[in-house]
């Protein structure tokens, strides 16, 4: 992708975030996620209905490429089953690891294809999924038969 | 002086704004420490070799080169320690822990860093102890009206830095020791962001403790001070036995522990450390601690006047005496200008700074921080303030 659009795609989606707000409905379950080493702070609500996540929102306050990266999760991963939203995250991860991964599989999340590049901004890119994976955790802890 | 000739880290093409996080080392530390790893190594107060004899000179003199650099009274009032961090937990556990009682209040305030908060938090809580804050003025200042406002019958202890590390507030510590003096309060002075800086006297400000870190007055990591008064000290618990520091024991499990300082120094002490803080105080000597107040005064109000022209900026602390900057750019996360910055070699810090509940006092939770020290530059200054203009160009290029 050109680089240009991809930062252009990357501003938009932080300074207009989708799904980012707040939600006290307690079906969400909510996690907070937060990298150590920096000041990224988010908390993630997603609703999980028969297997498949319905609704995710965010909220919190996190550098562009988190925010972006959050943005861009949500609308990603909305609509899709566990098992398909655990593919797709595992498929993310191995693109910001520089492992072989599935360049047809991850939507507008190819923008952040080459943010191996910058070393510390790894992690932000990572965070929203370190959150949502331990949301994913709780929810299957919850409902194991 | 040619300090680009005297830091071999200032020859590395980048621009380095974060003196309050650490500071570079002059090369006659380095030298200082290199030279005790390869002519001298030996333990210390240990052997009768010649070498070993060589190490206590070294090691001991420091303390006289300390006790010299902050006024203190008697070489037994400086003890080595791993950093101001330790110092503080060793006063608050091995001091306060004896004289802090159920109900007693703990003076604070909201801009310390974490290391002059935790110890005091557990203290409390330990001791049913109460924490109060002292509260700060519009421009997050501490007055002496209002520590005097905060003060109760029941504060047993007033811990404040004599310099913030967020705000670069400058305490009026040597009122503060008067006052609180006058009602039998303790005060320990956390001299982190303020001894590296200015000249410091223990004796006129009366400081019943004060702790300091090497590393952030061009000395080595892993080595700082505890100073105390020396009939404070005597009643400091050590909170580590151990070799060194004992005097004999026996199989009845009694123990006679040696004299202050030695007491409080269990265990092979940072000997490389503590001889590279020699080299860093006379080398701070040599620049003169004078000059250096004035040359971070003279930087500051040049990065100020500079930035104060920028409308996108927004700085939190426009008034500071002392060389510490915080601010942010309208609309950007201070990480992302952190990173942007850093695009062009231009080290900085993101984030709270460890002042974790300094957010609450100051409306904002995060800045972007400068903190300068005698061999910054006003050209750096410049390149800084040049990339800083342009906020179009901050949003492009900081992804």
């Amino acid at each position: 992708m050109d680089p240009i659009l991809k930062r252009d795609i990357i501003l938009d989606n932080y300074t207009n975030p989708e799904n980012k707000e707040a939600v006290s409905n307690e079906a969400y379950i909510k996690v907070n996620s937060n990298n150590e080493s920096c000041i990224d702070n988010i908390d993630i609500y997603i609703l999980i209905e028969n297997g498949v996540l319905k609704d995710i929102k965010f909220d919190g306050e996190a550098c562009a490429i988190s925010t972006a990266s959050s943005s861009i999760m949500t609308k990603e991963l909305v609509g899709k089953t566990i098992k398909e939203a655990k593919e797709y995250i595992s498929n993310f991860e191995n693109m910001i690891e520089e492992r072989p991964y599935d360049i047809d599989n991850l939507g507008e999340s190819i923008v952040f294809d080459e943010i191996y590049k910058q070393a510390n901004r790894k992690t932000c890119a990572l965070l929203p999924y370190k959150g949502i994976m331990k949301a994913i955790l709780k929810y299957e802890e919850n409902h194991k038969e | 002086m040619d300090f680009k000739r005297d830091f071999p880290m200032l020859n590395k093409d980048l621009i380095y704004f974060d003196n309050g996080a650490t500071t570079f080392k002059p090369k006659c530390v380095i030298d200082a420490v290199t030279d005790y790893y390869t002519n001298y190594t030996a333990n210390a107060h240990r052997g009768d070799y010649n070498i070993s004899l060589k190490v206590d000179m070294a090691y001991e003199d420091v303390r006289d080169k300390v006790k010299e650099f902050i006024n203190a009274k008697h070489r037994e009032e400086i003890i080595f320690t791993s950093g101001a961090t330790d110092s503080l937990n060793m006063i608050a556990t091995g001091f306060f822990e004896n004289i802090i009682e159920s109900e007693d209040e703990i003076l604070i305030s909201d801009s310390e860093h974490a290391s002059n908060v935790l110890p005091w938090f557990r203290l409390a809580n330990k001791k049913g102890a109460v924490i109060r804050y002292v509260p700060l003025d519009s421009t997050f200042y501490i007055t002496i009206d209002n520590v005097i406002k905060a003060v109760t019958p029941r504060t047993k202890l007033i811990a404040l830095a004599a310099v913030t590390n967020v705000v670069g507030d400058v305490r009026p510590i040597k009122e503060i020791c008067e006052f609180a003096h006058k009602n039998n309060i303790f005060v320990v002075v956390d001299g982190a962001q303020s001894v590296p800086h200015k000249k410091t006297d223990v004796q006129d400000m009366d400081a019943d403790f004060l702790v300091f870190s090497a590393h952030k007055m061009c000395g080595p990591t892993g080595v700082g001070v505890l100073y105390g008064k020396k009939e404070l000290l005597e009643n400091l618990e050590p909170i580590n036995l151990g070799g060194g520091m004992n005097e004999s024991f026996d199989n009845e499990k009694q123990i006679y522990l040696k004299e202050l300082p030695t007491r409080l120094e269990a265990g092979t002490p940072n000997i490389a450390g503590v001889i590279g803080l020699g080299a860093a105080i006379d080398y701070l000597n040599k620049v003169g601690m004078d000059n250096i107040t004035i040359k971070e005064a003279q930087l500051k109000h040049y990065l100020i006047e500079k930035l104060t022209k920028i409308s996108h900026v927004d700085i939190i602390n426009p008034e500071c005496d002392s060389g510490i900057v915080a601010f942010n750019i309208d609309g950007i996360f201070p990480q992302d200008v952190a990173v942007y910055l850093d695009k062009y070699n231009i080290c900085v810090r993101a984030g709270n700074h460890c002042a974790k509940i300094l957010k609450k006092a100051i409306g904002v939770k995060n800045t972007v921080r400068v903190s300068l020290y005698f061999y910054n530059t006003f050209d750096e200054i410049d390149a800084l303030v040049e990339l800083l203009k342009d906020k179009e160009k901050i949003l492009k290029e900081m992804i």
